[in-house]
């Protein structure tokens, strides 16, 4: 057995280590605490590379390794869990630990006045140790578990700072509503266990996502025909869907925005939340599975692209309205999570992780230069109090606009070769056009809406309020000397990290061109081979042609609207609220999702709660009180007749003897001196009467 | 070490500890506090002994005690433990403890107050290790007089009511199983369980009922329903089941929180121990004759009361409701074991899962409902008896410790994994699924009930602005985190090696399934 796959546990194993010590540590612990956490994931980052280097060295051999063991038995089985390395995991390995190193360096910088420094450590290693697991589990449960360990985690963290009565609420929203996702997953995931007889994905022919299992599943056919594998399948899309945030569970990922910036870096961008994206990848051959040789591709596969192209629009349309430069990217994450499904259904696993990779990079760098745009105005969020920060935040800037511009697809960065892997091959996917039209549309919407936010974050001049500058940063700091009182640019600890994201958003997009596909190659373990001729293909030009066309409208469109007439006040009307002011309302709103929900959903909730109260004071507990009313009411009863109708009779004829005998007891009073009068008088009767009677 | 009465001396010392209390009692508070925790140290002692011995192998009942006691009437003194019987003196023998340290801000007559627990732990292992059905029944009763003391001396303003409907609803059940069993009696002149059950197994418990009782135009089949729905009263309230179970909100409210412990964590067990020891043995057919309106009763209990709990504000009604909500989970993998399969064997491997889960889930219930109601007692502690939903806010900035050390009770609560709820759930599930499918599918909100409400009292109680009431609340004590420390430490050992647990019950739930296979 290989060393790195035996010991790949150390890889998350590590974070979850130092997390159970910071735990452990007190308040003013803060270095040792930091130190723990950026330790530990080091040290990962390490192993994950020795991983990452075995799979390349054993590139066109066996593809997955994998390590299990018994965890504990029922009956005559027991229940196994692994882990395992392939390409995809080795991959994920590599991103999550380099991604999350850098903004765990960054948090040293955006999290220096927070009181709660040490726990939010302590959190942010929970966190890398269980997605890392999530990446590493080579069995359903053990995904599950680290799946849910996940969840709690940014649930802690989007309520970080628990006395803003926002983000509790957030948290919660966002624990509730993946759960939702994650209670059909856990449906899928027993059904699929007592179909197969295992939760491993791979254990020598024997795991649920090997052929023999497969070839099982297709055969059996369940509720409204669909096959047993269709049915699981999407159940435990569910789950995914609920974590990456797609259309009717996004809701939760907007407002997990009130967490500290670090952590919708780290979670709600780059890792947690391409989470369901990598589910769907690891478990694709049993989403792809269909009986026989089909030209369609799988229901399951239809149901993840036509979700996907729906929220990769949905989402870029309501980040058009929006005015929070968190709420821009966090909508904006959901277009893009929209992205990686539709690759994953139209163009299988390479194509949906090149744009999970290439996306966890820009989008995290942009989370990151936002935090610093934040940090740097005092805490303010709203784009249209900010402004002319070109020249203020001048690495923040360069490094936000390569973000920027990778997001939109600019030609030659690295979003514009992962996108239009997706875009080519939903061109070319049997079915429909359709999300392919969404995709491009998406395309154009998402260079408008990220060249506006840049306008009205950089362009202009500043309109930051001058009371708000003496704000604090957080309610939680206590060191307020420390907060200048202008716009500033942050200190190395966080523009450090912005470079190297930078370099990696402009150059990665090249490990997977048309021309050399190495990363689509080492995923499916072919060999890659250089050749231009690629570009001629079918399809490749025209698409990459007319993507790129598209980010320049969009791009020019953003210019007309918000360069043309800069914003002048932070009161003024967005250009687009003067000219569609209804629309604009409406997508400002987010389409009124949440609305709706609360209405229908939450408020159904909460009346199935009180019902199910009312039931039990009045109706359960109402039947019990009213037998024992009954009860009461027959001993009342039972106690009247006797003491009237039965006792009274009986009463008299006692009282009648108890009478005689009260008077028939004067004789007996018991005292002897009594006792004498009597027998003396007697006596004295008696010598009278003999006396007399003598005389007769 | 099979000829040492282990389990009668297990018996006899909390009897003992109840009685030095009540002699030597007199003023001194604390001593009497920690002279019954001793006694109830020795029964965990005794009862890790026990453990330690017990021969996870076989599965069978082992350190059995049997002598004649009354042979005209077929009354034996016999007692013995199997897997199932261990998992509850185990768990009795933890939750004890508990209670009794969270007792602790009891000042009126204290040395009663223990002594009562005390002869309540008594009843318990008689209860959980009686082969034989009158001292069982005797036991089984006599658990209620501590308990009805408990609350009518010590219980919250409406403490009255509360436990008189306790003490009458808890003896209806009661009356009705010693009625079935009687009649059982009369027939088979049998009170042993063992004998019973095996009468049972080979179908000549009912006939033989029938025959002996002799009521006309009655076939066997009825008579046998109506035993079974005699006995199973009895039982459904002691669980409780729906919709026997309206005795409970009030009573877990109005007890106070250290015998609110005791009842959730050890006495609500008894019900599910009657269902594993005595009717599905014994009743295993007429289960499986009503047992789609069994399994719906299963997922109304689940769902109803998960939901019941979302519309409480008091914190012991909601973990009063949470508790009927775990145990409703305990009665799905029952019913779904109790499903005729025929000779399926994918099947019953899908039985063992749920009744591993269904054992596992009893004792992290007890666990983690004990540490959460302790945690209510700490809070009342400090509130001056204060425990609503709204009458907090913020909690966390002035006790971290409690937030945390709380958190992770509740979040075993919600089925966390890692933490001991989730092994037992999902065993469950995953057993229950393909046996009864619907029914299972229906229970999933009841977990999502409960994760609503659970993340409601966080979110109420320990976030947002601190409410300026509790500004001086003092955290946790070095002490009470260090009483508290095993409990959380079980908590995550058995969350991740549940091991420890399923090895020792395994090979009797194998057993218990096999029986029912008719």
């Amino acid at each position: 057995m290989i060393w790195i796959v035996q010991n790949l546990w150390l890889v998350p194993a590590l974070p979850v280590f130092a997390a159970g010590i910071g735990a452990l540590l007190r308040q003013r612990d803060r270095m040792a605490a930091a130190t723990l956490a950026i330790g530990s994931l080091s040290v990962s980052f390490l192993l994950s590379l020795c991983a990452f280097l075995h799979v390349l060295a054993n590139h066109g051999g066996q593809q997955v390794l994998t390590f299990n063991f018994r965890w504990f038995q029922f009956g005559n089985e027991w229940v196994k869990l692994g882990w395992m390395l392939d390409p995809l995991t080795a991959l994920m390995l590599l991103m999550v630990t380099f991604v999350g190193l850098l903004i765990f360096i960054y948090s040293v910088g955006y999290m220096a006045h927070d009181d709660n420094f040490t726990r939010f450590f302590c959190f942010m290693a929970l966190f890398a140790g269980a997605m890392l697991g999530v990446v590493i589990a080579n069995s359903f449960l053990l995904l599950f578990m680290c799946w849910e360990i996940v969840g709690l985690t940014s649930y802690l963290l989007i309520g970080f700072w628990y006395n803003r009565p926002k983000a509790a609420a957030a948290a919660k929203k966002a624990f509730i509503v993946t759960k939702i996702g994650d209670l059909a997953f856990l449906l899928g995931m027993v059904w699929l266990y007592a179909k197969t007889g295992t939760l491993l994905f791979y254990d020598g022919g024997a795991g649920c996502l090997e052929h023999s299992a497969l070839a099982h599943l297709v055969a059996q056919s369940t509720v409204l025909g669909l096959t047993a594998s269709t049915g699981i399948a999407l159940l435990i899309f569910c789950g995914a869907a609920g974590k990456s945030g797609q259309v009717s569970l996004h809701v939760w990922l907007p407002d997990a925005m009130e967490g500290p910036t670090p952590v919708s870096a780290l979670i709600h961008a780059a890792t947690m939340v391409a989470a369901g994206v990598f589910l769907v990848a690891r478990i694709y051959p049993l989403m792809s599975a269909q009986a026989g040789f089909s030209l369609t591709p799988a229901i399951a596969l239809q149901v993840v692209t036509w979700t996907g192209a729906i929220t990769a629009v949905f989402a870029a349309l309501i980040a058009v309205a929006q005015f929070d430069i968190k709420r821009i990217l966090a909508y904006s994450t959901i277009s893009q999570l929209g992205y990686m499904m539709m690759g994953l259904g139209v163009g299988g696993v390479a194509v949906g992780m090149f744009h999970l990779i290439t996306h966890a990079f820009f989008k995290s760098l942009l989370f990151l230069g936002a935090g610093s745009i934040i940090h740097g105005c005092n805490g303010e969020q709203d784009i249209r109090r900010m402004g002319g920060l070109r020249g203020l935040m001048p690495i923040t800037f360069a490094a936000y606009a390569v973000g920027m511009l990778a997001l939109c697809g600019f030609p030659l960065l690295s979003g514009f070769w992962s996108k239009d892997e997706v875009l080519r091959a939903a061109h070319a996917w049997s079915t429909s056009q359709a999300p392919f039209y969404l995709g491009v549309f998406g395309a154009l919407l998402t260079a408008f809406y990220m060249t506006r936010q840049v306008y009205y974050v950089f362009g202009g001049s500043s309109r930051l309020p001058e009371s708000s500058r003496d704000l604090l940063q957080t309610s939680n700091s206590t060191n307020s000397s420390h907060v200048p009182a202008s716009p500033h640019e942050s200190p190395a600890v966080m523009t450090v990290p912005l470079v190297i994201l930078a370099a990696f958003a402009m150059l990665l997009g090249f490990i997977g061109t048309p021309a050399w596909p190495w990363f689509q190659s080492f995923l499916d373990g072919k060999q890659t081979t250089f050749s231009f001729a690629a570009f001629y293909g079918f399809g490749v030009l025209p698409v990459m042609l007319t993507s790129s066309l598209l980010v320049f409208v969009g791009l020019g469109l953003g210019w007309w609207f918000y360069e043309r007439k800069p914003v002048g006040s932070a009161n003024d009307v967005d250009e687009l609220d003067k000219l569609q002011p209804l629309i604009f309302t409406f997508l400002g709103h987010a389409l009124y999702v949440d609305a709706l929900y609360g209405a229908t959903l939450v408020r159904l909730n909460a009346w199935w709660a009180k019902v199910c109260d009312w039931l039990d004071r009045w109706v359960w507990n109402g039947a019990v009180q009213t037998v024992s009313y009954l009860v009461l009411v027959v001993a009342w009863l039972n106690n009247f007749f006797d003491a009237s109708v039965v006792n009274s009779g009986f009463d008299e004829g006692c009282e009648g003897v108890s009478r005689g005998g009260q008077i028939l007891s004067l004789l007996q009073g018991g005292q002897v001196q009594s006792y004498m009068a009597v027998i003396g008088c007697a006596l004295i009767a008696l010598v009278m009467f003999l006396l007399w009677g003598a005389k007769l | 070490m099979i000829a040492f009465p282990w389990i009668t001396l297990l018996t006899t010392v909390p009897i003992v500890g109840a009685l030095v209390l009540l002699v030597l009692g007199g003023r001194n508070k604390n001593l009497a506090r920690w002279s019954a925790l001793a006694f109830s140290f020795v029964a965990l002692v005794l009862t890790l002994i026990l453990w330690r011995h017990f021969d996870p192998a076989s599965g069978s009942l082992q350190f059995q005690e049997r002598h004649a006691w009354i042979s005209t009437l077929g009354v034996e003194y016999h007692v013995g433990i199997d897997g199932l019987g261990l998992l509850m003196l185990l768990l009795s023998s933890i939750v004890v403890p508990i209670g009794m340290v969270a007792s602790w801000q009891i000042k009126e007559r204290v040395p009663l107050y223990y002594s009562l627990i005390l002869i309540l732990q008594a009843c318990l292992f008689g209860t959980f290790t009686a082969l034989n059905f009158f001292h069982w029944f005797i036991f089984w009763e006599l658990s209620l007089i501590p308990a009805f003391f408990l609350i009518r001396l010590w219980g919250g303003p409406r403490r009255t009511s509360a436990s008189t409907q306790f003490l009458v609803y808890t003896m209806v059940g009661s009356i009705t199983l010693l009625l079935a069993f009687i009649a059982i009696f009369l027939a088979t002149k049998k009170f042993d369980f063992i004998d019973l059950a095996a009468l049972a197994q080979n179908g000549q418990l009912m006939p033989a009922v029938i025959g002996k009782l002799a009521w006309h135009r009655f076939t066997p089949e009825h008579v046998a329903l109506f035993l079974f729905a005699g006995a199973f009263l009895g039982f459904a309230v002691k669980v409780p089941i729906f919709p026997f179970h309206t005795w409970l909100p009030s009573a877990y409210c109005e007890a106070p929180t250290g015998t609110t412990i005791l009842l959730t964590g050890a006495m609500s067990k008894m019900g599910v121990y009657g269902f594993l020891r005595i009717l599905l043995p014994i009743f295993g057919a007429q289960m499986q004759v009503v047992l789609t309106p069994l399994l719906w009763m299963a997922v109304a209990t689940i769902v109803l009361s998960a939901y019941a709990a979302l519309a409480q504000k008091d914190l012991k009604r909601i973990f009063a409701y949470s508790s009927i909500n775990h145990l409703g989970y305990c009665l799905l993998g029952i019913f779904a074991a109790v499903k005729f399969t025929g000779g399926d064997t994918a099947l019953i491997a899908e039985k063992y899962a749920a009744m591993n889960g269904v054992f596992l889930q009893m004792f992290n219930h007890a666990l983690t409902a004990s540490t959460l109601f302790w945690f209510v007692a700490m809070l009342e502690k400090r509130s001056g008896g204060l425990r609503g939903l709204d009458d907090f806010g913020g909690l966390r900035k002035v006790a971290p410790v409690f937030t945390g050390l709380m958190g992770i009770a509740l979040f075993s609560t919600l089925g966390l994994p890692g933490l001991n709820g989730f092994i037992g759930e999902f065993l469950i599930f995953k057993g229950s699924f393909p046996l009864a499918t619907w029914a299972t599918s229906l229970s999933v909100l009841g977990l999502l009930a409960t994760a609503i409400f659970i993340l409601g009292i966080l979110q109420r109680v320990f976030s947002g602005p601190l409410n300026e009431r509790w500004a001086g609340l003092p955290d946790l004590t070095a002490g009470e985190r260090l009483a508290l420390a095993p409990a959380i430490l079980l908590m995550f050992v058995l969350g991740l090696y549940p091991q420890i647990v399923l090895g020792a019950i395994n090979n009797t739930v194998m057993q218990a399934v096999q029986h029912l296979q008719f």
